[in-house]
């Protein structure tokens, strides 16, 4: 049994670590945060020419042909960053829903663009508060013509075309919609995350291209978030370990009644309490990418698990380094609420953990049933 | 990445499964099993479970970490792994060699004589000879260093005076592993040492102690003027605390693993037997919820158990990060009982095996699971490891330190 990743793996990861500590340091974070630009093209740019958009993706479409264990630990780093970079939705979501259902000629021209960055691809499945994925989707595709408004389509401003879920004729399908033409008007909505902003966008007649099957789209994008709820919760898992460690550093140099604060029992036991649910985190997390990389039926229960246990971990830990920080903790000139905002948007950008359960469950029944 | 195992790990789980397939039959769903929740053990489970183990060291598959000159395998920690998984597949005999192979044998083979291994060594490997441990006291559990059982020098013997508690199968054990205080006036860590006991000594009384599940697996042992041979102690005089600690880490290695047993495919059955509000209980989004949040949380237990035995596949030592699957497994286990209960509406309130869902095996669950979370390391001793030793935050400003130990203040005495 090797429940761990390889040492050509481990490589990678550390190659794309120390790239990120150089270029992706946390005040780049806070730059995005504090600006209106919706990411950083400078470290777009980088992680483009490393290779990393294009991990998983096969070298007839342009990519490095890795895996998705590669894909993983690459996502880690990413999030370990809080990379200021619309990663996860131009590779988690538009490059793995091309791949999934794309036809031959629709990879061959869109995929080697998002390898290379000069196209930046997003999903926009939710219109309104309260749906998860693409349960009561209104927008419409007639005769090829997309009516109808998404929020938050997240990266909207930064991504030029979309992978949108619309009732078709059949039923409800999910489209390609490029973001740069008349028919589409984008707006910048103010964002939980402001260094992951999402945007609302409204179509009127925008030209619509089939992805998949039509009347498949529910299952597709199930399909499609399972893949991309793995690999955020990578993101998440890096997020969560690098709140830890600062806040571990913090309370060891942080004194108070004469003592380190991180000597106090009501301190030492909750980072116990965390340290166990980010080691937690990363078994759901490593069965995932398992489960990923081997196209493997688990898929289903392991993405959620991952997501549901990788949400959790980064939750507590980002609401607790507030806490053990104190005052300072609060303020803006401190990077805790970076750590705080990241954590809760990234809980629900994939659908909120109730829906995620509810998906176990019914998951876990079918099977039995089975 | 992968979850099989490697050709080399194969070819030992097939020559375990030969060997076990010739020699017991495999385990039914409907045999059970799973969590100990403290039985007492009568005199045909004993004899059963000391004919397995003489067949195990008669075939050379007794104790196989150990080395090969005490009459193991010398086989690696991955193997150890596969034949414990392996075995449970089977109906065996009860296991009454934990404490004896997991922390006695291990200790005696680290601190003891060649005199003292040639003597007890052999009879524990192959079942002849029990072993129990008695660490713990009233005064003394979680600060296992506070103990106040004394050993005072007489001639070639020692006197031993005092109390023992929570040592499991003391009335059927023939040695015991038994750490005292031999100096009150030095320091408290330094005034320990360690002897192994005869259990059939004279002055020796074991009560068992009656726990909130009604089950008897536990004992008080009490000491009266007991003599124990200058030859059965090990290490020096005074060096009794590093000896516990060899003992303690052997402990924590071999508990750690579980976690699949937590009891959620029990409890998702369950729930589609029993009704709520007139529908299925599986039906209820709430229960949905609830019961998403134990499968994530079991799954997780499980895989970070696969992640330490990946570590050892690779030749790794699991440190003190093997705390983990006992702090998160045994507050699931409970959460899980606590809820088994709950889903039985007004009829939880039963424990009784004919009119009781499951054969009331929750509401057993539920009073058997406390003592998992008090035995070997409370959740706080743990909380404690994990911090300390984990993640290297400072310890416990204390209050015990540099003074002698009679001068340590201490509360009333328990009951």
């Amino acid at each position: 049994m090797n429940f761990d990743f390889s040492d050509d793996q481990k490589l990678l990861q550390q190659t794309a670590k120390d790239f990120l500590e150089e270029h992706s340091p946390l005040s780049l974070c806070r730059e995005v945060l504090e600006s209106d630009a919706p990411y950083s093209q400078s470290l777009w740019k980088g992680a483009a020419e490393l290779g990393w958009l294009g991990t998983a993706v096969p070298e007839e479409y342009g990519g490095a042909g890795f895996g998705y264990l590669e894909l993983a630990v690459v996502a880690e780093e990413v999030g370990r960053a809080l990379a200021p970079i619309p990663f996860s939705t131009s590779v988690y979501l538009a490059t793995e829903a091309l791949l999934l259902a794309g036809s031959d000629e629709q990879k061959k021209r869109l995929l080697p663009k998002l390898v290379s960055g000069e196209s930046i691809g997003t999903a926009a499945f939710t219109e309104k508060a309260g749906q998860n994925g693409v349960e009561s989707v209104e927008a419409r595709v007639d005769g090829g013509k997309l009516s109808g408004s998404k929020l938050p389509v997240p990266d909207g401003e930064a991504a030029d075309v979309a992978v949108v879920a619309a009732q078709g004729g059949k039923g409800l399908s999910l489209y390609l919609v490029s973001l740069t033409g008349d028919a589409v008007e984008r707006e910048a909505v103010r964002s939980l995350d402001p260094s992951r902003p999402a945007a609302r966008i409204s179509f009127e007649g925008a030209p619509a291209e089939l992805l998949g099957t039509e009347g498949d789209g529910a299952a597709l994008a199930g399909r499609v978030l399972d893949r991309a709820a793995v690999l955020l919760a990578f993101e998440q898992l890096g997020g969560t370990q690098r709140a830890f460690d600062l806040t571990r550093e913090f309370a060891l140099q942080r004194y108070a009644f004469g003592r380190p604060i991180a000597s106090f029992q009501a301190i030492k036991h909750r980072f116990a309490d965390l340290w166990c649910e980010i080691e937690l985190a990363r078994s759901n997390c490593y069965y995932g990418a398992w489960a990923l990389s081997n196209e493997d039926d688990e898929l289903a229960e392991a993405a959620c698990i991952a997501r549901l246990q990788a949400s959790r971990a980064f939750d507590l830990t980002a609401v607790e380094m507030l806490e053990f920080y104190g005052g300072v903790g609060y303020t803006w000139e401190y990077d805790c609420h970076m750590f705080y905002r990241r954590a809760k948007s990234t809980s629900v950008v994939l659908g909120n953990p109730a829906s995620w359960r509810e998906k176990l469950i019914s998951r876990l029944e079918a099977d039995r049933a089975a | 990445m992968d979850f099989n195992d490697t050709p080399e790990e194969a070819a030992f789980r097939a020559e375990v499964r030969a060997w076990l397939e010739a020699n017991a039959e495999l385990r039914g769903p409907e045999d059970g099993g799973g969590v100990d929740l403290g039985e007492l053990v009568d005199d045909e489970t004993l004899s059963a479970a000391k004919a397995w183990q003489k067949k195990k060291a008669d075939a050379g598959w007794a104790c196989i970490r150990w080395p090969k000159e005490y009459g193991g395998r010398g086989a690696t920690a991955i193997q150890g792994v596969i034949w414990n998984q392996e075995e449970s597949k089977f109906k065996t005999a009860l296991n009454i060699f934990g404490i004896g192979h997991g922390m006695c044998g291990p200790t005696v083979m680290t601190h003891g004589t060649p005199e003292q291994k040639e003597r007890w060594i052999p009879k524990l490997l192959s079942g002849e000879e029990v072993w129990c441990q008695l660490f713990s006291e009233p005064s003394a559990g979680s600060d296992l260093a506070g103990l106040r059982s004394t050993a005072v020098r007489d001639g070639d013997d020692w006197i031993i005076n005092g109390q023992k508690i929570w040592t499991t199968g003391a009335q059927f054990c023939d040695w015991g592993i038994l750490v005292v205080r031999s100096d009150p006036n030095a320091v408290k860590h330094a005034g320990l040492s360690y002897f192994v006991v005869d259990m059939h000594s004279p002055g020796i009384e074991i009560k068992p102690i009656v726990q909130i599940n009604g089950g008897t697996g536990f004992n008080e042992v009490f000491f009266d003027d007991v003599r124990i041979p200058d030859a059965n102690r090990l290490s020096e005089v005074g060096n009794g605390w590093a000896v516990a600690i060899t003992t303690l880490m052997n402990e924590r290695a071999s508990i750690g693993s579980g976690g699949g047993r937590a009891g959620i495919g029990d409890l998702l059955r369950l729930a589609q037997e029993v009704e709520l509000n007139g529908a299925p209980a599986i039906e209820d989004s709430g229960v949905r919820q609830k019961l998403a949040d134990f499968y994530v949380r079991s799954k997780a237990v499980q895989y970070t158990g696969n992640r330490t035995v990946s570590a050892l596949s690779q030749g790794k030592t699991p440190g003190p990060e093997a705390s983990l699957g006992k702090l998160v497994g045994a507050v699931l286990i409970q959460e899980i009982a606590a809820y088994g209960i709950e889903l039985q509406g007004a009829a939880g309130v039963l424990n009784d095996h004919d009119n009781t869902a499951h054969e009331g095996s929750w509401q057993e669950r539920y009073l058997g699971i406390p003592g998992l979370r008090v035995a070997g390391g409370t959740d706080e001793v743990l909380r404690n490891i994990i911090a300390e030793r984990v993640l290297g935050l400072p310890p416990e400003a204390r209050v015990d330190k540099g003074i002698a130990f009679k001068d340590i203040p201490t509360g009333p005495p328990s009951k």
